[in-house]
């Protein structure tokens, strides 16, 4: 009886929710159509990439709405990057009938988010998730503009091995989705590059101490450390690693490349190196790369960081959509699926499965207490 | 099995009296009150907030030594101290007292208590931010000596000497002055106290001081260790804290000890043993195994029998 109770309930919560609904997709030029940003705002997940993303899509929308015509209104929904509190957030967007999604940034929410924006037939592209098993759904509405952790991964060995020159390494991932998908790639590529991992361990992002993970990486006599995590565990465990003795070089993924790294982590942060499928366009000398840091800084008041360029590119996608014509949601998906232009950092064309065709790898240096471009993987890691 | 048997030692002792100095409030509280009292993980992060307060506004820009540092941890510990210790006594006058005068029932406490610690966490977050925040390093974290597998450093031996030295003062306090013992009698019949002549209210309120200024002390110390806080800082180390409490026998101030130094090298053994994934396991498996055995924790509910 109870159980009838709650599951009416529910029923009607989930319809009732469309209840403030402003008319906005679907109408032709001249209207106002809905963008959604979904992604870690605030909180306790990293939110500097969600805030990087949601800038860089703000940007391009501003840009889009001073050429007058259509508007664009972005909506935000901030996750927090919590996988718990992502479902109920997806089906808000969904009844708010925006007509695509700019995001989700992580791989765990995206993981439960997507399907919810299956079922409602919006079309989402993540700036920054970058878990492989996202593309092995079958999803067809679910775009990425990034390069999954398959590329990532092996390109993170390869640095290890072949420009660190270190043959004992401890993997390190923190447990979620991302993170111990981009670990588990590493691990698997470390070893089909002959080099030893001698220390295994998963760390809590939540908690304050690692030393018994500082201890077993201590005893493994690993030269390199890599750690799959976002730049506030990755602070913390770079301090604890530093301060007991251990003087392996520390390597890590994208979710890690903020300069909050060095500002957590201190002088602990001094020599670490971080991958990312993304360009800083802070530190790439071309053109519209330059041209965005300025717009960009004057839009937001901040310098772009990690995702700022994904962010700007993957509200791109759909605004090529509007600008063609095509206000329902439906009909930007299918244009996304023919989309090709220039982005910022990188050309963007969609494969079938909804991957970016293409990937580079770029590897990044904490260098003097700033991020820094060392260079595309496969060329400085030869 | 356990490969890294002296680091882990170190390791588990120095965050083991952390939970200790934590533990002491929860086990106090209890011990008198019969409350869980939820709240004090963040009269914990109050503490952390206070030394990060004080430590960013002396503006070092380098760790100190000597006569310098040691007048930065009392600076800190004093500002710590009266900022747990205060807000615990307000705590208590706020969200506790008005149902003790009323008689409600211990669960309408307990609630209130989850409810003061939410309202605290938030109120943080709200005021400083969600983000962790980083604090300048005040000590210079040099290696004494290597045992074994093990460093000796100077924080992590501070804090282990500060904790134990803490606590001893602590146990001085309620076995040999005259609040210590209406603390004990208190805990063992709080009626007959106040036949005897015992302001219960003024032990309540030297009771959640006690507990908060332990926190503080612990406050002081993670922040120096860790470098780092947030407004979440409390929850975690609070659940640990007061397992500890639990493990050595809630309401006994002496298994606070215990029991939070033992929490630490179980943790880590455990860790070093199966992994860092396990910690958490390991440490509560543990706790439950005590229990089935030894209700009453591993030296005994002793507050309430008159023995600190």
């Amino acid at each position: 009886m109870v159980a009838i109770v709650a599951g009416l309930a529910l029923v009607a919560a989930a319809c009732g929710g469309g209840g403030d609904d402003e008319g906005g997709g679907g109408n032709a030029s001249g209207g106002t159509v809905k963008l959604g940003f979904f992604g870690a705002l605030t909180g306790p997940n990293s939110p500097q990439l969600g805030i990087n993303i949601r800038n860089g899509a703000k940007l391009a929308v501003d840009e889009f709405n001073k050429k007058g015509g259509t508007q664009i209104q972005l909506v935000e929904y901030d996750s927090q990057g919590d996988p718990a509190q992502a479902p109920q957030l997806a089906q808000k967007a969904v009844s708010d009938k925006v007509v695509g999604i700019i995001g989700p940034a992580y791989s765990g929410e995206s993981k439960v988010a997507v399907p919810i924006f299956e079922e409602g037939k919006i079309p989402n592209v993540s700036a920054s998730a970058t878990a492989v098993t996202l593309a092995a759904n079958n999803w067809q509405y679910w775009h990425r503009v990034v390069a999954n952790d398959d590329a990532q991964a092996p390109a993170d060995a390869t640095y290890i091995t072949k420009a660190l020159k270190a043959t004992n390494v401890a993997v390190i991932d923190d447990n979620s989705e991302y993170g111990k998908g981009l670990a588990d790639g590493v691990r698997k590529a470390l070893a089909s590059q002959g080099a030893k991992v001698s220390a295994n361990e998963s760390i809590d992002p939540k908690a304050s101490d690692y030393s018994s993970t500082v201890n077993a990486v201590k005893s493994s006599g690993a030269t390199a450390v890599f750690y799959g995590g976002y730049y506030q565990d990755a602070a913390k465990l770079l301090k604890q690693l530093k301060d007991g003795g251990v003087s392996a070089k520390f390597v890590t993924g994208d979710g890690s490349l903020d300069q909050q790294l060095i500002t957590l982590g201190g002088p602990a942060a001094e020599g670490a190196f971080a991958t990312c499928p993304c360009l800083l366009a802070t530190s790439s000398e071309e053109e519209p790369s330059k041209k965005f840091v300025t717009d960009y800084k004057a839009s937001s008041n901040a310098d772009p960081g990690t995702y700022s360029t994904e962010g700007y590119d993957a509200a791109q996608v759909f605004l090529k959509a509007i600008e063609a014509g095509k206000t329902t949601a439906e009909d930007i998906n299918t244009f996304i699926k023919t989309v090709s232009f220039e982005g910022i950092a990188k050309p963007i064309k969609f494969q079938a499965n909804g991957e970016i065709e293409g990937s580079t790898i770029f590897i990044y240096e904490m260098k003097g207490g700033k991020v820094t471009l060392v260079g595309p993987v496969d060329e400085v890691a030869k | 099995m356990v490969t890294q048997f002296w680091a882990s030692t170190i390791d588990g002792l120095t965050v083991g009296s952390i939970y200790a100095l934590v533990a002491l409030g929860y086990t106090l509280v209890y011990g008198v009150l019969r409350l869980i009292n939820f709240a004090h993980s963040e009269i914990f992060m109050i503490g952390t907030m206070a030394t990060y307060f004080v430590i960013t506004s002396l503006g070092l820009s380098a760790p100190v030594g000597g006569f310098a540092l040691a007048g930065v941890l009392i600076l800190c510990f004093v500002a710590a101290a009266a900022a747990s210790g205060g807000s615990a006594v307000l705590l208590e006058r706020i969200a506790y007292r008005p149902l003790r005068r009323r008689g409600a029932s211990r669960l309408a406490a307990l609630i209130s208590a989850i409810g003061a610690s939410l309202f605290l966490q938030e109120l943080f977050a709200l005021w400083l931010s969600r983000d962790p925040i980083g604090v300048a390093r005040v000590m210079a974290k040099s290696n004494l000596l290597t045992i074994g597998s093990g460093t000796v450093r100077t924080d992590k031996l501070l804090v282990f000497v500060s904790a134990v030295l803490m606590m001893l003062l602590l146990d001085r306090f309620v076995s040999t002055t005259r609040l210590g013992r209406g603390i004990r009698a208190t805990a063992q019949d709080p009626e007959t106290a106040v036949l005897m002549g015992v302001d219960i209210d003024r032990i309540v309120f030297t009771t959640f001081l006690l507990g908060g200024i332990m926190a503080g002390a612990a406050g002081v110390l993670f922040v120096v260790f860790f470098e780092i806080t947030q407004f979440t800082i409390g929850f975690l180390l609070g659940i640990k804290a007061f397992t500890a409490a639990v493990l050595g026998g809630i309401g006994n101030l002496r298994g606070a000890l215990l029991g939070g130094l033992l929490l630490g090298l179980i943790e880590n053994y455990g860790a070093s043993a199966l992994g860092s994934q396990w910690k958490d396991v390991i440490a509560f498996t543990i706790l439950v195994l005590v229990l089935m055995f030894r209700p009453t924790g591993l030296l005994g509910e002793a507050l309430a029998r008159g023995k600190a």
